[in-house]
Order: C-alpha cells, then structure tokens, then sequence
C-alpha cells in the first residue's frame, strides 16, 4: 500500500503502483485541479510540489512518491478566500484558457516560498518549465511580481 | 495506446545490494531512477508488461561524498542537487551550469546524473562537462563492480557498455592537479529551457606562464552518436600559443573527431559553423 502526504493529509493510495501521481491525485483523491497538458514533461500543466519541489506529476509513477509529501494547486486557497499569489493572477490578468495556470500557480508559489528572486529574469527561469498557449506569458510574470511585492509591504 | 499501470510489475529495493539482486532476477526489467526519460516513453504505451525496478529507496546513491583528489556523486543525485552543492560548485563549475539548463526546474528537480548518463542521449547535456572532467563510472552487477572511464561508457545512440544486469552507483570527477586557467560551457538550441541541444560544448584549458597551451581538455555534445572529445584539435593545441591562427587551426580540425547529421533539430552545416565559433571563441579568451 502507497501512502501520501498529499496537502498536509495522509492518504493511502490502493490503486496500481506504477498508477502516474497526476492521475492518482485526479482519479483517486478526485483533486482535478491539477491539469495534464502534453504528458511528457514538457509543458509543466501537471506541476505539483514534491516534499516542496515542483515536479511533473505526469512523469511520476506513485510508487517512487510512496511516503512522500505532495502539494497541489488546492493546497494554495480557496474560491472564497484565494491566495495572495492567486489574487495577483486575477487581478492582474495572469489566467486565460486556464490550462497552465495551476502548475504557473505552483512553480511560482515554490519560487516565492523559497525566497527566490523576484526580477522579471528570476521569475522567468523559475516558470521556464511551463508553458502558456495563450502565450499570455507578460501577464503572468507581472502577477508573480505583483504577489512578491505585496507580501514584501504587508511584513 | 497509452501506459497502463495494471499492466506493470514493480519492484522496489530497499538497499543497492537488493536492486543488483532484483535486476539479476528479472532479465529485461527496467532501472527506474527520476522517471524523466523513462516516464516519457512509458506514457506513450510503449513499455506495457514490464517489470520495473523502482530505484527510489536505494539511500546509497543518493550521497555526494568529498575527498581530497575526487568528488563522488551517487548515481541518484538530481541535477538540483547538483547546482546546490557547494564543493561541486567551486571544483566542477562546468557540470554545474550543465545542470542548470537540463529541461526546467521540474525535470532538475527529478531526473538524476546516474539516469543521465544511463540513457546516453547523443545530446545529454551533462556529457561535455563529465567528458572534460574525465569522469569515471562507477558499475555494478551480479558479476561485482567495475569502473569505466566516460569515453568507454557510451557505446551509441541510447547505448551504453553496461553488462545486463549492471546499475551505475555513482560518477566520480577527479579535482584537476591544478585549476585550469580558462573553462567554459555552452549550450545552443532552439530556446534556453526545455530544448535539446543543436550543439554543446565544454572546455577546459591550462596555460603556461608564457602563454603557451600547457594542456587542453575540449568536448562536444549532439556532434556524433556519443559525447566526443577533441583528441586532434588537443593535440595541435599543446605548446602553442594561443592567437587568431591557433584557434582557426584548431576549428578546422573539428571534424577529425565529431559528425554532425542533418535531423529534426538542425543540419550538419549549422552544427559546424556554430560550433567552430564556439571552439574559436573560447580559444580566442572572448566572451559571448
């Protein structure tokens, strides 16, 4: 049996274990927050954090995550009360087709959290593993930058 | 068709002795160390009924170890660790910055140098640097263990000289006796994340007081079906001094060791031309 820490709760996991992490956190815990793009490593839509990392949740058979500790994009906020870094991507037009945005949500989240740089080139390296179709690629960075910003004033 | 899960067997060692042991008993089964090569194939339908050897328990290759005249990396380090480290950092700089540009933060933080090294891309990004570094590749099998320098580890395109049944415990890179005087690597594709490379090259070189070339250590990557290195172009090198004519020399040399194709990346004239400015570059002491 496969146990995960998936958003601060022990889960057990019954499924096969070679099952991907993405579809175990969308199938099994029914977290469909969590997007699959291309299914290959590529496009970064199925980044969850793994023991605080993002990662491709599609390139992750559950069993190498067994006992580990796993965050998606519904570990951020809710619809009533978005995170910080959520609401900059509201306000500031950070969202399109919706695709990317959980995973562009979670490797910012992880950069931030972290305490990475937050100038335009920082943010950009740090969200080079996701892709936007919509190519709505300023918007994004400028919510990042935005969210960074108003967490510096509020300490 | 696409993977499915119910379809694998997976086994999962909890010590390195217990994975020999599992690929010793399981002819064909797949070493699964990040998962990002093999995850990709995989999610395609195409490994179907395998038997997988989870190597994700195996704490014995996950350890960087310094000594004096080495670093040993486990061969299930990631290549964030890699960047993080700070011997690494300061003694191998050029594996470093390799590191940095494999696929984005999400495929570093997974994908593992052993991996790497064991999926033998004629375009591992990591390869020039290890191939300057004269890294060597620690093995072991049902048979014992066994060391291969890297020029002898890759043996083709997604080929490599380990026997069936062998694992790859860890890359060691000898300090060099003494610091080189000039060291650089590069990588040109198509953009700076997520791409495979057209061409890629690391270079390390010692001068003498006089400015005479006291030895030089030059490697190419995605020029040939293994990562090459510039035996020739070394050898011309040595004892010169390094002007416009050297370098131009040296450039014109490339092809005696590497044979760039034309394919979905890029064409052979391309690859030549932009990794004869590179090699020119780097002799020539410019910056980009």
């Amino acid at each position: 049996m496969i146990t995960l820490t998936v958003n601060g709760r022990k889960k057990k996991f019954a499924g096969a274990p070679f099952t991907r992490l993405i579809d175990a956190l969308r199938e099994e815990f029914r977290l469909t927050g969590t997007k699959e793009g291309c299914g290959e490593g590529e496009c970064g839509a199925c980044t969850v954090l793994l023991d605080g990392e993002p990662v491709n949740s599609c390139l992750i058979p559950a069993c190498s995550a067994d006992g580990r500790r796993i965050e998606t994009v519904e570990s951020l906020g809710t619809p009533e009360k978005l995170s910080r870094l959520q609401e900059s991507f509201l306000v500031c037009g950070g969202a399109q087709c919706g695709i990317c945005t959980p995973g562009m949500l979670m490797s910012a989240h992880s950069h931030l959290k972290a305490g990475g740089k937050t100038d335009d080139e920082s943010v950009r390296t740090a969200l080079a593993g996701n892709l936007c179709r919509c190519t709505g690629y300023q918007d994004i960075v400028k919510s990042v930058i935005g969210a960074a910003k108003k967490g510096a004033k509020r300490k | 068709m696409r993977g499915d899960p119910r379809s694998m067997t997976v086994l999962s060692p909890r010590s390195a002795a217990e994975a020999v042991r599992s690929l010793a008993e399981n002819a064909g089964a797949l070493p699964l160390a990040g998962g990002t090569d093999l995850m990709v194939v995989w999610n395609l339908g195409l490994l179907n009924g395998k038997v997988v050897v989870d190597l994700s328990r195996v704490g014995e290759w996950k350890k960087i170890s310094v000594a004096k005249n080495a670093v040993r990396i486990g061969s299930l380090v990631t290549h964030s660790e890699i960047q993080r480290h700070a011997v690494i950092r300061a003694r191998f700089p050029l594996l470093v910055q390799a590191c940095s540009v494999v696929g984005a933060a999400q495929i570093q933080n997974r994908g593992t140098l052993g991996g790497n090294i064991a999926n033998a891309s004629p375009a591992g990004d990591t390869f020039p640097p290890l191939a300057v570094y004269e890294a060597v590749v620690h093995c072991v099998g049902p048979d014992g263990k066994r060391v291969l320098p890297i020029d002898m580890f890759f043996a083709g395109v997604k080929k490599t000289n380990l026997k069936p049944g062998e694992l790859i415990e860890a890359i060691e890179l000898p300090v060099p006796a003494t610091a080189p005087s000039r060291a650089a690597f590069r990588k040109v594709g198509t953009r700076a994340a997520q791409s495979i490379s057209k061409t890629m090259f690391a270079g390390l070189l010692w001068l003498k007081k006089d400015g005479t070339v006291a030895d030089a250590r030059l490697s190419f990557g995605s020029l040939a079906p293994t990562v090459k290195r510039l035996r020739s172009a070394e050898r011309l090198l040595a004892g010169r001094r390094l002007d416009a004519a050297t370098a131009a020399a040296a450039a014109a040399v490339l092809t005696d060791d590497v044979s760039p194709i034309d394919d979905i990346r890029s064409t052979r004239d391309y690859r030549l031309e932009v990794s004869r400015n590179l090699l020119v570059q780097f002799l020539e002491g410019r910056k980009r």
